[in-house]
Parts: C-alpha cells; sequence; structure tokens
C-alpha cells in the first residue's frame, strides 16, 4: 500500500468515532450495493471491506482492519483546518491531492445537491500554484492550499453566481468579493459555490431553483440506527432531513468533509440554523467587521457573511483572514483588527454567562431544553457566575425582523430589471412592462411574496405605522442587550433552534414565511442588535441527528465569544458523523489515485 | 448552590413534549394551548408571536392598494395565494402595535454611535466597461438598451393580471 504516500499514520488526529452503542453489523443495503457497483475499486478491495462490515457482532474488532487502512490514508479530509495546514507545511500532502481528493469526494455525495456550482478546473489550478509556492517554502499563510466552499450570493470572478434563482441563471460576475478576494489572496483554494434558499430567503435551503439541500446526517449511520426503517427503497427517499437555512449548502459541504471552511451569510441566522442542523460550527461575527462589498445584499443593515467550520479554532483562522475595514464597504468600521489565537479558558471566575429566559421559547423541544440546562451547569461548576437574564423585547423581534426585512428586500430587489445583467424577459412594448415581465419570469413565490409585503409596509400611508415602528422596536431589542451586558454579564448562552432537523416532507407542508418565523426566532435577535454569535455543535439528539447551543456575545468582542465557545466544545465532544462515502475516500491512497485519475 | 436554574421550566415545561419523528408539529400544538389574550407586560413563559389564533383581526386589502403594490413593486401576486401570503404577513406585522415605542427613536444601524466616514476623492477604479457590458443581453456600443420608456405600466383593467378578475 507504500505506494507515493505522503500521508502517513499519526498525522493528524484521527477523529475518534464515537459510535452508539451498536455493535458491528451489515452495513446498510444501500451502501453495500454503492460499494460494489463502484467500478474503480478493484473487485478484492471491495470484497474485502464487505467481509470486514459484515463481521457480526464485534464491535471495534471488526473494522480493525478498515481502520488500519483508514490510519495510513491519515483521515485527511476530516481533520481540522489548522492540522490539514500543518500537514501541507510538512510535506506529508500536497495541495492538489488534497484538491483532488475533496472533488471526488464532492462527485459521490452529490444527491446532496450541496453545491451549485463546482471549478474543478480553475481549482486544480489554484492547488497547482499553491504546490508550487509550498515547494519554494513560500505559503501564502495558513490558509494556502485549503479548500474552501462559498455559499452563491457571493460574488465570484468567472464563476457563476446565481443565488439560487432564474434571475441570475447565467450570470458570471465581473469582480470578486472581498472576502472571496481575500481568501483567494491567501491562497485558499475555491471548490464552487454552494446550494441556498433563493436570494437567501428562508430557513430550510429548500426553495432555490436548484432544488433542496439535503443534511448529510440524513445519511449518517448515527441517524440510520435511530430510524424506524420501512421499505428498504422508500427509506432512503423520504426519510432525509432538511440542513436548515438559509446557508444550508455550506453547512453540508462542511459537515459532509468536501472542504475544510465554508462562507454562508447571516441576516436572521442563515448561518447558525444550518450549523446547528449540520453539526458544525456557524460563526456570526459583529456586523461591521468584516465587508459585506461583493456579497448580493438581502437586509443592509443585518446582514453579516457567516463563517461555517468544523471546530472553533478554525473558524478564529477565517475570521483573522477576513476581519477588517474595507474601503469598499462604508459598513464596515475602521479599526484595527487584530487577528487572534484563542486562548484557554481558565479563570472562570471573572466569567459570567447569561441565560435569557425568554429564549425558552413555546415549541422548544425538551432535549434541547435539557442539553441548554447542562450547559449552564457546566458553566456554574467550572466556577463561572450564571445568572438568568430577561431581555423583554424577544418575542417582538421576530416580527420586527419581518418588516425591516420585507421593507429592505423590496429595495434591495429593485436592481434585478434585467437591463444590465442576470435574466431579461423578451416582452418590447415598454420598460415597465419589461421589468414586470422579466421580475414575473425570475423571482419566486418566496422573493415576490417579500417583495410585495415590504412594498406595502413603505406606503405613504404605512410607513410610520409598520417601518418606523419596526425601527423602534428595534432600538428596544437592542437597547435589552446592552442593558444585560452593561450589568456585568459577559456572555449569553441560548438554544440555536427549536429542535433537531426536520423530514424535508414535514417540512415542506408549511409555507416558507411561516417556517422562517418559526424557526428564526432564537437566532434573530443577535441580527437586530449586530452582535456576534456562534453555534456550537453539542450533542446528538434522539434521532441520532445534531443539536447545537448558542453563545452572543458583545459587540466586537470576539476573541472572548471564541475563548468561551472553544472551552464549551473541548467540554461536549461532539461526535463525528459516520459516513460511508468519506471513509471510502478518505482511506487508501491506491483507491484514491484511480479516483483522481476517473476524475 | 442552585444547580439547574433552568429547573422551574423542566419541571412545568410550557407545551407538550414534541413527538420525536415530527418535531415541527410542536409549535402549533404550544400555540393553540397559549392563553388568547396578548399581554405587553413580560410574561415569564413569553408566548410566540406567530401565525395561530392569538393575531389580530384579519384586515382585507383592497384591489386598488394591491393594484397600486404592483406597479411600485413591478411583481404581480399571480394568484390568490400571493394575496394571502400577503394578508398573513401584515396580519403578523400587525402584532408590533403591542409595543410601547412612545419617546424611543427609530434605529437605522447599529453603528449610528459611529461617523460615517469619507474618503480622498481620487479615482482608484473604473476602465472596466467591457467588463461590465459582457453580462447585458442587449447592448449597442456603450449603451444598455431598454425598450421604450415614458410608457406607464397597463391599467388594471387591461392587464394581465390575476387581480383582473377580482374587482
Amino acid at each position: 500500500m507504500g505506494v507515493g504516500i505522503k500521508t502517513r499514520s499519526g498525522s493528524g488526529r484521527v477523529a475518534t468515532a464515537r459510535l452508539s452503542a451498536q455493535p458491528g453489523g451489515p452495513r446498510s443495503q444501500w451502501a453495500a450495493a454503492f460499494l460494489a457497483a463502484l467500478p474503480i475499486v478493484p473487485r478484492g478491495v471491495a470484497a474485502r471491506w464487505r467481509r470486514a462490515a459484515a463481521a457480526p457482532g464485534e464491535g471495534e474488532g471488526r473494522s480493525a482492519g478498515v481502520r488500519r487502512r483508514r490510519r495510513a490514508g491519515g483521515a485527511m479530509l476530516r481533520t481540522s483546518l489548522r492540522q490539514v495546514s500543518a500537514a501541507l507545511k510538512d510535506g506529508r500532502v500536497t495541495p492538489t491531492e488534497l484538491c483532488q481528493r475533496c472533488l471526488a469526494l464532492i462527485k459521490t455525495t452529490k444527491f446532496l445537491n450541496a453545491y451549485i456550482t463546482v471549478a474543478e478546473e480553475t481549482a486544480l489550478k489554484q492547488a497547482e500554484e499553491s504546490e508550487k509556492r509550498y515547494k519554494r517554502g513560500q505559503p501564502l499563510g495558513i490558509l494556502d492550499g485549503i479548500p474552501i466552499a462559498v455559499k452563491d450570493n457571493f460574488n465570484t470572478a468567472g464563476i457563476e453566481t446565481t443565488c439560487a434563482s432564474n434571475m441570475l441563471k447565467g450570470y458570471i460576475s465581473p469582480y470578486n468579493a472581498t472576502v472571496v478576494q481575500k481568501l483567494l489572496d491567501q491562497g485558499a483554494v475555491l471548490l464552487g459555490k454552494t446550494n441556498l434558499d433563493e436570494f437567501a430567503m428562508g430557513s430550510g435551503s429548500t426553495d432555490g431553483v436548484f432544488g433542496p439541500v439535503r443534511n448529510p446526517w440524513s445519511y449518517s449511520k448515527q441517524y440510520k440506527d435511530k430510524s424506524v426503517p420501512k421499505s428498504h427503497s422508500e427509506d432512503e427517499e423520504s426519510n432525509w432531513v432538511i440542513t436548515g437555512g438559509s446557508s444550508g449548502g455550506s453547512a453540508a459541504a462542511v459537515s459532509s468533509f468536501t472542504c475544510f471552511a465554508a462562507l454562508g451569510s447571516d441576516t436572521g441566522g442563515s448561518t447558525r440554523n444550518p450549523a446547528a442542523h449540520c453539526g458544525v460550527v456557524g460563526l456570526k461575527p459583529t456586523y461591521g467587521l468584516i465587508s459585506r462589498h461583493g456579497l448580493i445584499p438581502l437586509v443592509n443593515s443585518m446582514d453579516v457573511p457567516g463563517i461555517l467550520t468544523r471546530c472553533v479554532d478554525d473558524a478564529a483562522v477565517l475570521l483573522g483572514s477576513l476581519a477588517g475595514h474595507d474601503p469598499k464597504d462604508s459598513t464596515t468600521i475602521q479599526d484595527d483588527f487584530k487577528p487572534f489565537e484563542i486562548p484557554n479558558l481558565t479563570d472562570f471566575s471573572k466569567l459570567s454567562i447569561g441565560i435569557p429566559k425568554e429564549y425558552h421559547a413555546p415549541g422548544l423541544s425538551s432535549e434541547i431544553l435539557a442539553l441548554w440546562s447542562k450547559a449552564a451547569d457546566l458553566f456554574k461548576n467550572a466556577g463561572a457566575k450564571v445568572v438568568e437574564v430577561s431581555l423583554p423585547h424577544t418575542r417582538y423581534s421576530i416580527v420586527c425582523y419581518h418588516v425591516l426585512c420585507t421593507a429592505e428586500v423590496a429595495s434591495n430587489m429593485a436592481r434585478f430589471d434585467g437591463l444590465e445583467y442576470g435574466h431579461r424577459s423578451d416582452m418590447k412594448d415598454s420598460t415597465e412592462s419589461m421589468y414586470a415581465a422579466t421580475r414575473r419570469e425570475g423571482f419566486n413565490d418566496v422573493v415576490r411574496g417579500r417583495i410585495l409585503s415590504g412594498n406595502y409596509f413603505l406606503l405613504k400611508q404605512n410607513y410610520e405605522k409598520y417601518f418606523v415602528k419596526a425601527q423602534k422596536v428595534r432600538r428596544l431589542i437592542a437597547n435589552d442587550f446592552v442593558k444585560v451586558f452593561r450589568s456585568g454579564v459577559d456572555i449569553l448562552l441560548t438554544p440555536t433552534t427549536l429542535s433537531d432537523a426536520a423530514l424535508y416532507t414535514e417540512f415542506i407542508q408549511e409555507d416558507n414565511r411561516t417556517r422562517s418565523a418559526q424557526d428564526d426566532i432564537l437566532t434573530q435577535a443577535a441580527n437586530m442588535a449586530g452582535l456576534p454569535a456562534i453555534n456550537v455543535p453539542t450533542a446528538l439528539s434522539e434521532r441520532g441527528l445534531p443539536v447545537g447551543l448558542q453563545f452572543i456575545g458583545r459587540s466586537f468582542q470576539e476573541k472572548q465569544l471564541l475563548t468561551v465557545a472553544k472551552w464549551f466544545e473541548k467540554q461536549v465532544q461532539f461526535p463525528v458523523i459516520q459516513l460511508e462515502e468519506v471513509k471510502r475516500h478518505d482511506s487508501g491512497v491506491f483507491q484514491h489515485k484511480k479516483s483522481a485519475s476517473f476524475s | 448552590m442552585r444547580a439547574v436554574l433552568l429547573g422551574p421550566w423542566l419541571r412545568a415545561g410550557t407545551g407538550p413534549r414534541p413527538h420525536p419523528a415530527t418535531p415541527h408539529r410542536a409549535p402549533h400544538r404550544a400555540l393553540r394551548a397559549a392563553p388568547t389574550a396578548p399581554n405587553t407586560a413580560c410574561d415569564s413563559q413569553q408566548r410566540l408571536p406567530a401565525a395561530g389564533r392569538d393575531l389580530p383581526a384579519l384586515k382585507k386589502v383592497s384591489v386598488e392598494v394591491l393594484d397600486h403594490l404592483e406597479q411600485l413593486a413591478l411583481v404581480d401576486f399571480r394568484d390568490s395565494e400571493g394575496v394571502e401570503r400577503l394578508q398573513k404577513a401584515i396580519q403578523f406585522a400587525d402584532q408590533l402595535h403591542e409595543v410601547n415605542t412612545d419617546g424611543v427613536e427609530p434605529m437605522d444601524s447599529v453603528l449610528e454611535d459611529r461617523c460615517l466616514y469619507l474618503r480622498e476623492d481620487d479615482v482608484t477604479e473604473g476602465n472596466c466597461t467591457k467588463e461590465l457590458l459582457e453580462n447585458a443581453r442587449e447592448k449597442v456600443e456603450e449603451y444598455f438598451v431598454a425598450p421604450p420608456g415614458n410608457i406607464p405600466l397597463p391599467k388594471l383593467e387591461e392587464r394581465e393580471t390575476f387581480l383582473q378578475g377580482s374587482k
């Protein structure tokens, strides 16, 4: 097996799978069939794996052979960004090899529908450039050669940017968003653009024109073991759960190991919600910290680029690369931002954690409530001061958001008229009728609904009653937070979502607006007040799906927020997702080499 | 030391246990069990303001306003569902009126305490006509081509819109 291996055993921390208490049993018929059908795996290898998998009841022992092979492969795709960056620096793996593995994995996980565009050629070119730099001993930094995915509402030069809408299908942007440019300048490899709800409107990543995104956890051993099997064929198709939204594609991409980090956007929880459902870290930075130039806007006063990674440390790395003043975005603050390494949290006596009682919203699942309670205990037992606090206007936050969001959307979507870019209708009678026809053809129901609602709230007779009123309520909500932080609380601890991920078939039974109103309730207020917030995956639910908890910090105090989050992450030891496809791609250089030539 | 801060809530519970296979049904059930009268004072158990029986009365929007909206927004309602959606959105937003905002200034941006800065009036970028024109479908030389302007959208009776039948 030693042909040209660059990876060695022990090169990275092999993620120890926290198996649920299930004895080793035969793999699902589907996975085995897939394995057998794969033309590039020599029969011997596949048969050996099948035999290893099928050996009954030996728990750890049965897959010892597979695990040994896996360790030899280094479990490269499942390491953290920092670890793989160290491996690149040491030469244990090359950027092109890493890129090829990720691209191959994207192909096999195509059914997740996480990616809209895979920029294979440009990614490989970027990887080659990176390899040259590493050979010269001059990497650009920690991000050099790291495969990254970007949500499809960020402009990327030369790569189609669609926002999952017919309005921008075929639109090739002439420029890079600032955050994308920053990543590329540091040598990151842009794998592709990820799927989302149309124009980032939604909380399920189900409403884009390219179809819904499937949660990788739907195909995990943990979920399959817990779900009641119906007939085998029905099982796979109707049993999958949503990723949450709207950055569902990015969350799925990170969760299924096809990239090491992904960019999302967060307006009402669009990064933290899918992060919670997909079991990854989702960071929403303070409004004004990261440039929005090039992010196709939804709500100018609340949008921020979001960061999705598999661990809190990686989020800090990305934050360090992206934060800072941008002259092209006048809503970025001019203060100097100093990238930081997250320190270890040792002194709990000075830490005060607030538990906002209003976040115990009706509909909060009892599992999450219990986890929230346990987390509070964890901090208390470590010596921190844990207090109950009140944010009295929390329950109006979602209504306020609804009005402000639709109003700003009505304004922001006005730029799509077909004249300068995007879809253009064939209607030629007049400019106005061409605009109307273009917008009728280009936008889906959700977008049109929000535009019309927004216009209603902005009518002269309604302006004071709704829009200005909502702005006043916004101030009340922001003031709630100010009061709480002024009283000595450093960080707020809340749940991120009301429950674990829903079945797709259930989710689509209510319309987008209702779902958003339900799902954004815990994440939305942080956007109102512009505060930084982070979702940390905490545990698996009864159904075997991820559940996360949210930490909200003070403005521009990301260092404190991430310090607490990192400590918490270490305490909870969230299990690694067990996906059959990833095992196949991550182990065995022989198998990998075949797939490289296949792609 | 009181170990479990959330103890009182855990014991009382605000709603029925969500069915493990159908987590999203729970919010609806909880809403139906919630008290009917909205209360601006802080309850210890906050009600979720969402679609449910507790919302303010549904105000019908007149066809004139709907027509006006279609003209302003240059998007159409498409069907009765679109109009329903607007009605529900308005009903949802009406809950804002429960909040007392006397003496409160509207908030435009969370960065309101900072000055919007100016930069030097130097030309730092431009000369990208070719790139910008590439994405336009109809153009002539360096111009975007639009159909004739100054022609208002046809009136409701003449327009092809769902609203036509509803007058």
